[in-house]
């Protein structure tokens, strides 16, 4: 069953000036959807789009059939729309535990203490590391961290933007894994990334996007092998 | 240094410190420099003055004096409906002012219609009370010897130990309460504050209440040990800017370390350079912490 749906949307941060043009798609429970495409093709705008920090300036974005239009960013995490952003993505100042009963404070109270222990259980490192400030963890630590945040209060969406950015491919390879985990769970998850070949490893099913529109859909791995995806899209070397 | 330059120093820089906890807090949160925060505690000063002899009027005779305090609960009252009103009244000139102007506007913007409000505020008292000072009590202000060569007065003690602990309340809730936690991650990352499900307005709102609060009590506690004049507000500025940087942008320990040292420098510069060089002083110590350390003293990380 589709959880988000996206249709037709069109989005940018100046009016006028769309760089999301016209985009669709739907995405459902226990699936991960990667969006990849060059540079400025519009893949964070998208993503942005649809957590609420972009404006959408014609189309629809719902959740479960419910529109998204209008809602806030601090609304739509509430109603389970979760994003991680590739920078700035987790409160440096503060420590790992703060991080995360931020996240949760959105929960009923009851629930709280559960989500942030269940948090540490899927992500052993962080455990270790709560007392430690956010921007003093390593890459790959701050990386679970940000996914952590987002995931604490148990999304029904959960959308990335360039999670390996800056990471070692051994990095790449545990932060996909744990995608693929958090996929099982039943999570809807959105990926945008650049690193093709990592994010088509786990992919149900991929778009690339190209201009603001979606120039090729298909079914993840199989992706890899298609020579026109590989010649125009994602560079020789995929 | 004697030490009674200390603890003089020390009066003057808890209320530097309560001034400078808006300052930094609303710096850090909406990135710019809001020139009229003086003007809160001017008008808290004024506003408790009003209140107190409102008091007076309503319960029929003045205010007594507290053991050898010069005030009496009268004061109190007021300090606490001063505190109230002065952070409404710095929600409200957020909301007709600073909030439609950061829509548009730049930094800039922002700290020129803050000169513009502070001008304002300010006339709008010397209109009502004149620029004669004003007194809350002319009561005589005892000493007490604390130390070997140091007196301070009941108030001075008194008003020390309130800014204190209002400083330290602050500090509690910002690091202890959820609200506090929103707060400092909102200072820090707006964008991801959203994404953490965290009303960002509801934040900048509370900012300026918190903000308006202990400037009011810093406008109070000035009027209890100096006096009142609608230009006290304008003339606690600089010094309130210079705690705020040199404790570091956004930190509340910052502020409170940095009235402090403010106070303490202007209180020793009086002896050795002469009155007319205190606001000096005070730059100094902070050009020199600011060359060792931009980020000043609690400051994390670079803005």
């Amino acid at each position: 069953m589709s959880v988000l749906t996206v249709e037709t949307v069109v989005a940018g941060y100046e009016p006028g000036l769309p760089i999301v043009r016209g985009v669709s798609f739907t995405l459902s429970a226990g699936e991960i959807l990667v969006l990849l495409g060059p540079n400025g093709a519009g893949k964070s705008t998208l993503a942005k789009a649809v957590a609420g920090l972009v404006t959408i300036s014609s189309g629809t974005v719902r959740l479960r059939g419910v529109s998204l239009a209008g809602m806030a960013a601090h609304d739509r995490i509430r109603h389970g729309v979760a994003f991680v952003p590739q920078t700035g993505n987790v409160f440096a100042g503060l420590t790992v535990a703060d991080n995360l009963a931020i996240a949760v404070n959105i929960l009923p109270r009851a629930e709280r203490a559960g989500r942030i222990a269940a948090m540490l259980a899927l992500f052993p490192d962080l455990a270790a590391a709560r007392r430690a400030r956010a921007g003093l963890l390593s890459g790959g630590q701050r990386q679970m961290l940000a996914i952590a945040r987002a995931l604490a209060v148990a999304p029904s969406v959960l959308t990335l933007d360039e999670p390996s950015a800056g990471l070692s491919p051994k990095l790449v390879g545990a932060v996909m894994q744990k995608l693929r985990e958090i996929r099982d769970s039943g999570v809807a998850i959105l990926l945008v990334e650049q690193n093709a070949r990592a994010a088509l490893a786990v992919a149900d099913r991929a778009m690339i996007l190209a201009e603001g529109r979606i120039a090729h859909e298909g079914h993840g791995a199989s992706m890899l092998d298609d020579p026109a995806v590989a010649g125009l899209y994602l560079g020789r070397r995929v | 240094m004697n030490g009674q330059i200390v603890i003089d120093g020390m009066t003057s820089g808890a209320m530097i410190g309560l001034g400078a906890i808006g300052v930094t807090l609303t710096y850090g949160l909406l990135r710019f420099a809001n020139f009229a925060h003086g003007e809160f505690a001017t008008w808290g000063a004024y506003i408790a003055l009003v209140l107190a002899s409102l008091l007076g009027t309503l319960l029929g005779g003045a205010d007594g004096t507290i053991g050898d305090l010069t005030f009496g609960w009268h004061l109190l009252v007021a300090l606490a409906g001063s505190m109230v009103l002065t952070a409404l009244l710095a929600l409200a000139l957020d909301s007709v002012l600073f909030r439609r102007l950061r829509r548009h506007g730049s930094g800039m913007v922002l700290v020129i219609a803050s000169f513009g409000a502070s001008l304002a505020l300010r006339s709008l008292l010397e209109f009502g009370f004149t620029g004669q000072p004003q007194y809350y009590s002319r009561e005589i202000a005892m000493t007490v010897a604390i130390a070997p060569g140091m007196r301070a007065t009941l108030d001075q003690l008194v008003v020390l130990g309130v800014a204190v602990a209002l400083m330290a309340g602050t500090h509690l809730m910002l690091t202890h309460t959820a609200l506090g936690r929103a707060m400092r991650a909102t200072s820090e990352n707006p964008d991801l504050a959203r994404l953490a499900g965290i009303d960002v307005a509801d934040v900048v709102r509370t900012t300026w209440l918190l903000g308006g609060a202990m400037a009011a009590a810093a406008g109070v506690f000035l009027g209890v040990t100096v006096q009142l004049r609608p230009t006290m507000g304008f003339e606690l500025l600089l010094p309130l800017f210079a705690a705020a940087i040199l404790g570091g942008i956004g930190s509340v320990p910052g502020a409170m370390a940095g009235g402090m040292i403010i106070g303490i420098a202007e209180a020793a510069a009086v002896p050795i350079a002469g009155a007319q060089y205190r606001a000096a002083v005070a730059f100094v110590v902070l050009l020199v912490v600011l060359l060792i350390k931009p980020t000043g003293l609690f400051g994390a990380r670079e803005r």
